[in-house]
């Protein structure tokens, strides 16, 4: 009988050790704590162009991570994209005439949408839209565009 | 050459044979999980012995997989200035692949060959005969057991293997090579995802459980109730489910991280 409690209390450690190490892989390894993508109001927002924007991508107001890109839509409309944004209930407050911006973090790191808040009293709330946009910074529209320049600067000095 | 074709369909007929055999056993397995539930005693008794046994070796292979990957991570990743993804790297490498995959292979090899030794030394020597003279299902009372266990065990000892792997990578980046310990664990918080990587892990390391233990409790059961049956059914748990386990990994991963 001893014999089987030992093994019993064995087991029991080792089927602890196990969902511990699940939990340690869960909170420590993954971002479970934050925006489980739960709770939160939707935004939609319409870009031109929004490069390598990607579902799940954060969301940031100064730099601090407010929420999530849950959807990506296109409009046969207007032929712009439409990006829905979760953003989470704690920040309520985010004026109306907010502006989105499409950023890379780092040079050739993953995008993101930075929201500018702007001045209105009034403040987002579910379904509404952002109307100030800009686009994604693609990086080779960047480089043909200084290119482009310099090429012509040179003509310039040139003749 | 009809020697060779008749050869080729007695080789082809004997291996469904032996597939149709494993899922008629499968089921008759399955059947007795009700009463390991009952008796879970049973279930703990084989949770420890192809459990709580495997510990060491799974612990001490994920610390050095992951120190492993610790150091040749920083080597290629030191030269792009990107030495901060070091974590990224461990944490993705191993929670997606490594320690599912090598934690079912070290399983196999360590109890699937135990499993599949046992039951076949308990057929040829006749106590699984000697069960049903006693209507004892052997199939309920001894198989069904350990199928459950090793379904079990499995996904535990992945995550142990995950989980110290990852700590193995931290002490040989952070601490020996002085990678930026915030970094370390805030850019590998922020690339790791909890369904996407980790949930998908844990599916992997089960769907491994069932294959290995499936193979090894089969083969045990169906050996030649000799002492060379037992030896070739050791070894071919040991091949078929490294196989087994190599090629679900293709088809999951394929399924679940194909973007």
């Amino acid at each position: 009988m001893l014999e089987y409690r030992k093994i019993e209390i064995l087991v029991g450690a080792f089927v602890f050790a196990g969902l511990l190490a699940l939990t340690i892989l869960a909170m420590k390894v993954s971002n479970l704590t934050d925006f489980g993508g739960g709770d939160g109001y939707d935004v939609k927002a319409k870009f031109d162009n929004i490069g390598g924007l990607k579902v799940r991508a954060p969301v940031k107001m100064a730099g601090v991570q407010i929420g999530r890109v849950a959807e990506i839509g296109f409009d046969n409309e207007t032929f712009q994209a439409v990006a829905v944004m979760k953003i989470d209930r704690k920040f309520d407050a985010i004026p109306k005439d907010t502006a989105a911006k499409i950023y890379t973090a780092g040079l050739l790191g993953e995008q993101y949408i930075s929201l500018e808040a702007g001045g209105e009293e009034d403040s987002l709330k579910d379904g509404d839209s952002i109307i100030l946009t800009s686009n994604a910074v693609v990086l080779e529209q960047v480089i043909s565009q200084f290119l482009y320049s310099k090429a012509a600067g040179d003509d310039k000095s040139g003749s | 050459m009809l020697d060779f074709l008749q050869r080729l369909g007695q080789w082809t007929l004997k291996g469904l044979k032996r597939l149709g055999r494993a899922n008629i056993f499968m089921v008759y397995v399955l059947g007795g999980i009700p009463l390991c539930v009952r008796r879970f005693r049973l279930v703990i008794t084989q949770l420890f012995a192809v459990g709580v046994l495997s510990i060491l070796i799974i612990f001490v292979s994920g610390l050095f997989v992951g120190m492993v990957l610790g150091l040749q991570g920083y080597n290629t990743l030191v030269d792009f200035g990107a030495e901060e993804s070091l974590g990224v790297l461990v944490a993705l490498s191993l929670v997606r692949e490594l320690g599912p995959v090598v934690s079912a292979l070290l399983f196999a090899g360590r109890a699937g060959s135990a499993l599949t030794a046992e039951i076949g030394l308990m057929k040829a020597t006749e106590q699984l005969s000697a069960m049903e003279m006693m209507a004892v299902d052997p199939l309920h009372r001894v198989i069904a057991p350990r199928l459950l266990a090793g379904i079990i065990a499995m996904p535990l000892l992945a995550a142990i293997f995950s989980a110290i792997g990852v700590f193995g990578g931290y002490l040989v980046g952070v601490v020996m090579l002085g990678v930026d310990d915030g970094s370390f664990w805030a850019q590998m918080e922020a690339s790791v995802d909890i369904r996407e990587d980790i949930l998908n892990g844990v599916i992997k390391s089960v769907v491994f459980g069932v294959a290995v233990t499936w193979i090894a409790v089969f083969e045990g059961y169906d050996t030649l109730p000799t002492s060379e049956g037992i030896g070739r059914a050791t070894t071919r748990t040991v091949v078929n489910s490294s196989l087994a386990v190599l090629a679900f990994d293709f088809i999951l991963t394929a399924l679940m991280f194909n973007k």
